[in-house]
């Protein structure tokens, strides 16, 4: 059995009263590419932080292949990259000056750092814009220099802290590809976080979901989904007290899986859907429920994180326009 | 060679690559602020020009061996811009901090203290080429120096003053997370430490209480070295001075290494 690449015991942060992040304990297998999927302020953040050994851990600890985070953090250093969540990059040297100087800080000799240089660029594509003040860039170049320049130094393990933040859907698919190259041709362990579903969903092996500081489920994003049961029905009713009513009968009733409701909606996982819909239907015919609405899809991550946090990811960051013109977006596909 | 010899030769090793990166950082980053280095010699020379004049018109030099005022106030101003620019060099960590480049150096696998020292060095080198720059051009202007040999050992005085003063930003900035912070920083050690410096007048007619602040402010002892390498005049025996400015250099830079290594993100 190989060393992990990645191992938290107990690991645990606090900022004062808050605690940031509770008691997790995870394991990351060699060459994987795992996601840390959460919302704003899950903790996300600080995990790296802890595990890149920028912060030390209130309790608990981390190995990094096999090196502990809080007896020889130098140790863990030589073997991780790490891209944190905003720009570390010198913005008024050019971009093979930042990844030289990041070269000589890792003590890569001449020969080794020139031709380093030059691969990270070209696996980026941005052997073109090398010799441009990094003040230049577009925000999508910065996040794949960072991310070249986190790989400079052949580490390991890579810590990518939402590398596709509040970039545009074209560059974000460009850096999945990116980040899917390395792991597979750079061979590197790769450890990210990102609170966008499809992030997490399409680039992930396995994903950890992460909520107030703590592991709420950890799987294939493939696993995740089917665990919910086979379909997931939404019935759009009136108003919300007739959601939660309706949510309390199906759930006396027992015959459907998981049942939550959020505003004027409720959400039931079942096997099965498309012959379960007409009971339950029938159901709240009965109760005296109208139903507006019904949907039917196979469950999403969305469901997923609903189910095992009781919230919307995206209801907390994006902005109602923002919502819908994603999920315009969403039935375009 | 045993493992520990070549655990040691891997140390210095690390530890020379370590300041040698951070000063290469300066020195790219200076190579490019063309406008900066133009800039930061205008301030001096303004006061040179003006301060020089006015001094000459207004009140008679007392007892000053037939040095005109120009050659009087010229170490003052260097000294003047070497305070800036290494304070200045300083306290950019803080800049560091903001734009986010800290993180970058502070994850990378090499002790605090030789970056620190790489961070110091880079900018006492930028503080040196201003000043080097400002005296060479006082000279253009008619500043009689006593020697060129004096002219050399005056760069070593300007060596002492940055390092001293550099490591006093670096230990000031390294906590510090604000532009507030650095407005603080820059009021209130940059006016009291130069106004105090004696890089104006003679300390020798002051009132006790303030000479007794001018003999505590460190740059009193960096102008009167520089008097004495370029134009042979001093109030405080040169040894002194010298004395002075390595502790204070040795205590700043350690203090600098120090506080920074405990810096947090
Ligand atoms: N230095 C700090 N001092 C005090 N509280 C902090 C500090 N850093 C983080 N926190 C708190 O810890 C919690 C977790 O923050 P963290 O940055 O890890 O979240 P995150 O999952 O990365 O969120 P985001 O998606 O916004 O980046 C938050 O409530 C945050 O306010
Ligand atoms: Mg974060």
């Amino acid at each position: 059995m190989n060393t992990p690449a990645v191992e938290t015991f107990d690991i645990t942060r606090r900022f004062d009263d808050l605690v940031a992040v509770d008691s997790i304990s995870i394991k990351v297998e060699q060459g994987e590419l795992f996601g840390l999927l959460g919302p704003n302020g899950a903790g996300k953040t600080t995990l790296i932080n802890m595990l890149s050994t920028m912060i030390p851990p209130s309790n608990g600890t981390a190995r990094i292949w096999g090196v502990d985070v809080t007896n020889q953090p130098s140790r863990v250093r030589q073997n991780i990259g790490v891209v944190f969540q905003g720009t570390t990059l010198d913005d008024r040297l050019t971009g093979r000056e930042n990844l030289d100087l990041h070269g000589r800080l890792y003590g890569l000799p001449k020969q080794l750092r020139k031709q380093r240089i030059d691969e990270v660029l070209e696996l980026v594509e941005l052997d073109d814009k090398a010799g441009v003040l990094v003040k230049t860039y577009s925000g999508g170049m910065m996040r794949r220099l960072e991310i070249a320049r986190g790989l400079m130094h052949h580490p390991r393990v890579l810590f990518l802290d939402e590398p596709t933040l509040g970039l545009d859907p074209q560059t974000r698919n460009h850096i999945w590809d990116y980040i899917r190259r390395l792991n597979h041709e750079e061979n590197v362990t790769i450890m990210l976080t990102t609170h966008y579903m499809e992030e997490a969903d399409q680039l992930c092996e396995r994903i950890a979901i992460i909520d107030h500081g703590g592991i709420k489920a950890l799987d294939t994003p493939e696993n995740l989904k089917d665990a919910l049961g086979g379909d997931v029905i939404i019935f759009g009713t009136e108003n919300e007290t007739q959601a939660s009513l309706l949510c309390k009968l199906y759930d006396e009733n027992g015959s459907a899986g998981h049942v939550y409701y959020k505003d004027d909606s409720v959400s039931i996982m079942i096997q099965d859907g498309t012959h379960q819909i007409p009971h339950l239907l029938k159901i709240a015919i009965e109760a005296g429920i109208d139903i507006l609405s019904v949907d039917l899809h196979r469950p999403t991550l969305d469901d997923v994180f609903l189910s095992h946090t009781g919230r919307d990811i995206r209801a907390e960051e994006t902005s109602d326009v923002d919502r819908i013109t994603y999920k315009l977006q969403g039935r375009r596909r | 060679m045993s493992d520990h010899g070549q655990g040691f030769k891997q140390d210095i090793h690390t530890a020379f690559n370590t300041v040698y990166t951070l000063w290469l950082r300066e020195m790219l980053r200076f190579k490019r602020s063309k406008s900066r280095i133009i800039g930061s010699l205008a301030t001096p020379l303004f006061f040179l020009v003006i301060l020089g004049t006015a001094f000459n018109s207004s009140f008679q030099m007392r007892g000053g061996g037939g040095q005109t005022d120009f050659g009087f106030l010229a170490p003052g101003i260097i000294g003047m811009s070497i305070l800036f620019s290494s304070l200045t060099g300083g306290v950019s960590i803080i800049w560091d901090r903001e734009f986010g480049f800290l993180k970058e150096i502070l994850i990378a696998p090499v002790p605090r203290f030789f970056v620190a020292l790489g961070k110091a060095l880079g900018g006492v080198t930028t503080a040196m080429i201003q000043g080097t720059l400002l005296m060479l051009i006082a000279f253009l202007l008619g500043v009689e120096y006593q020697s060129y040999l004096g002219m050399a050992a005056s760069m070593g005085v300007m060596l002492l003053i940055g390092l001293g003063f550099i490591g006093l930003g670096i230990a000031l900035a390294s906590h510090t997370e604000s532009h507030e912070g650095f407005q603080m920083i820059m009021t209130f050690i940059t006016m009291p430490v130069l106004l105090l410096s004696g890089a104006f007048f003679r300390i020798g007619d002051l009132p006790q209480w303030m000479k007794t602040l001018v003999y505590l402010d460190p740059l009193t002892y960096g102008i009167m070295a520089l008097r004495y390498t370029l134009i042979g005049e001093t109030e405080i025996p040169i040894n002194i001075c010298l004395v002075a400015l390595v502790l204070f250099a040795l205590t700043t830079i350690g203090l600098g290494g120090y506080v920074f290594g405990k810096a947090k993100l």
